[in-house]
């Protein structure tokens, strides 16, 4: 592959991305691009950054070997990068130090953001009581109920988490809310956008520092084996800990590189969240992307058991990576992902989120089907602490019936 | 020349300003759509903007939304609204603009929506989610076909991006009255005098205010900056209220005022 480039100077990823806003957001992004850029070079940004990713965070991450999963497997070596070590609890807060450092730069002292699952909201919340921001977080409904006990820790922290109930309740819902909000108050608020995803610059600011991910597995891998691993796999929803894990190695062309969207009850059941491998390309939150919508172009509700990947859109560049091969995409089914959950649990003593239960669910069939003494890098993107009552509930019930 | 350029020719030479409601095609059922463009022609309405209901409308707000959301719930397509238009463009002679998101577009085909367009009678498309930094996926195709492409400024748009919009401007400038999304709202923010003025300035294209304006006083406001006005979720809400007084009140105001 020739050197790596993407974004061009217009926020394009091949055909994908861009920026698909009302009028009222222009100024504001052409801001943060600038404001971006001069970040990017400034070595005191830089090492603000640095520390507190070290200090705060708790970075760097390991990089684990998955010995039993590996021996459960049997096939090649299961590294885990086990970003749920993270302080909050997921590779979330990576991005939002990055961007409420970018506020500060730019005069904002209050930020807006959306959540799915809640990491995100807690990921922002958590930077803005440390930042000192004021800090608004959108919420669908249906997600408020089942993470009641993210949106209390929401509060705690200090924010405002405001239900959005026009839609499906849901992620799509919550960023709709968010940028309306935005263009209401955009002169003195940022929007924390919380993944890949949105009009430009935002999926290559996310991606830029997410990318800390795969810069350190990078070098873990090489320390520990001499090489750069076969196999990289990494679950998807809009696409954010993937990319950060993947962008690194996109040069290196012998590494392959997996996605995995959700398949929620299966692929053929309309009731899944695979906009990459089901989905068709067009334009929602700003950015053109694979989309789950129907033939007129309305936007399809997305379903998974986890609420961080139950979005219809994909991170343009994902799009990208998807057209031109250099990415694999996968899925994987609620099933699947809940069975994936309670091995990693009882084989290693890790309980994932249930979002990175989908990574390490197909990664497991990957190293089936590859030699002993090749190896596989997950990104165990989350803890699974704030899915434990819902997977309660649902073996609860299977365990009756 | 286009319908759109005629008729604000002919608004000039009346010295009298544009009034020009949005309804949301689908809502209440596609069959009280002419029933609808009739009323607000003879109403004295200069052009009417007709929405394309989109299930995630970033730009629109809540009575807007809730609009589109009856109006999907309907059964509305892109295909059956054009299909209606054609129907009614016999009945109505103002100038008909569609207003849409760029997904529906792309969904429907670009090639497709020009002729289906066409033959509907479409004289004008808004798209709230085209800036001008992406319109290429649209706009060539759409002036080729003599369908106005109606570009929006914004209040927190740079003068010097308000030029470039300006001179790109086909039909009308819509110049947005709000830092924020549709929705009648009591008041607004102080400098927009000063801003419909700048626009006015550097615009050679009729410029018409919109977003937020839902009373008579609102109206005849606006109306002294620019070339008129308008209206979307009070014309809407009135609808619903059955009140058709109302909306007649509100086009009154606009075409009662006299530039000085």
């Amino acid at each position: 592959m020739t050197t790596y480039t993407l974004p061009d100077h217009k926020g394009h990823f091949g055909p994908y991305g861009g920026k698909f806003i009302p009028e009222t957001l222009m100024q504001a992004v052409i801001e943060l691009e600038d404001e971006y850029k001069k970040a990017e070079k400034d070595p005191a940004f830089q090492q603000q950054l640095k520390d507190l990713l070290k200090e705060y965070v708790g970075r760097e991450t390991p990089l684990y070997y998955a010995e039993n999963l590996t021996r459960h497997g049997n096939g090649a070596k299961i590294y885990l990068k086990r970003e749920d070590l993270n302080h909050t609890g997921a590779h979330k807060i990576n991005n939002t130090i990055g961007q409420a450092l970018l506020a500060l730069r730019m005069g904002k002292k209050k930020v807006v953001a959306e959540t799915g699952a809640g990491q995100h909201g807690v990921a922002t919340a958590t930077v803005c009581a440390l930042l000192n921001l004021e800090c608004v977080i959108f919420m669908g409904e249906e997600d408020i109920k089942r993470q009641q006990l993210n949106v209390f820790r929401m509060e705690l922290l200090g924010a405002k988490v405001v239900s959005v109930s026009s839609g499906s309740g849901t992620l799509k819902d919550a960023v709709n809310e968010a940028l309306r909000y935005w263009v209401a108050n955009v002169n003195d608020i940022h929007y924390i956008l919380g993944s890949v995803m949105g009009p430009h610059p935002f999926p290559m600011i996310v991606r830029d520092f997410q990318s800390v991910i795969g810069k350190e597995t990078k070098e873990q891998f090489f320390a520990k084996e001499g090489r750069l691993p076969e196999a990289i796999v990494a679950c998807i929803g809009g696409g954010s800990n993937s990319m950060g894990m993947f962008y690194p190695f996109l040069e290196d062309e012998e590494v392959k590189l997996f996605g995995v969207e959700a398949a929620g009850l299966g692929i053929d059941t309309g009731r899944h969240a695979a906009s990459l491998t089901k989905g068709k390309p067009g334009v929602l939150h700003g950015a053109y992307m694979y989309l789950l919508q129907d033939e007129d172009g309305q936007i399809l509700e997305a379903h998974s058991i986890s609420a961080g990947l139950d979005y219809p859109g994909v991170g343009p560049e994902h799009s990208y990576l998807k057209d031109t091969g250099r990415v694999s995409y996968e899925s994987i089914t609620d099933e699947e992902a809940l069975e994936a959950f309670q091995l990693l649990t009882r084989l290693e003593g890790i309980i994932p989120a249930l979002e990175s239960s989908h990574a390490v669910a197909y990664a497991l069939k990957l190293a089936a089907k590859m030699k002993k003494e090749e190896a596989i890098v997950v990104c165990l993107s989350g803890r699974g602490d704030k899915d434990v009552p819902q997977v309660k509930a649902r073996l609860g019930k299977e365990l009756e019936s | 020349m286009n319908r759109i350029e005629k008729t604000f020719a002919s608004l000039k030479e009346r010295n009298e300003k544009a009034f020009v409601p949005y309804i949301m095609a689908g809502d209440g059922g596609l069959d009280s759509l002419q029933e609808k463009i009739v009323f607000l022609e003879k109403a004295g309405a200069t052009a009417v903007e007709i929405g394309i209901p989109f299930s995630d409308p970033v730009a629109d707000g809540p009575t807007i939304q809730r609009a589109g959301i009856r109006a999907l719930k309907e059964g509305t397509t892109f295909r059956g609204v054009l299909s209606a238009l054609a129907e009614i463009r016999p009945f109505v002679s103002i100038p008909l603009i569609v207003m849409t998101y760029v997904n529906p577009v792309l969904a429907y085909g670009m090639g497709k929506f020009i002729v289906d367009a066409k033959k509907a009678g479409v004289d004008g498309c808004i798209i709230p989610d085209l800036p001008i930094e992406e319109e290429e996926l649209i706009a060539r195709m759409l002036e080729d076909s003599g369908i106005e492409l109606i570009r929006l400024v914004t209040l927190t748009s740079p003068l010097e991006r308000i030029k470039e919009i300006a001179g790109r401007a086909r039909g009308f400038l819509y110049a947005v009255t709000v830092t924020g999304i549709t929705g009648a709202r009591s008041g607004f923010q102080n400098e927009l005098g000063d801003y419909l003025k700048r626009v006015k300035s550097v615009s050679n294209k009729p410029v018409l205010a919109g977003f937020g304006i839902s009373t008579p006083e609102h109206v005849k406001e606006m109306s002294q900056y620019c070339d008129g006005v308008i209206v979307g979720s009070k014309i809407i809400e009135l609808f619903e209220q059955g009140d058709l007084k109302g909306i007649e009140n509100l086009i009154k105001a606009a075409n009662s005022f006299q530039s000085v």
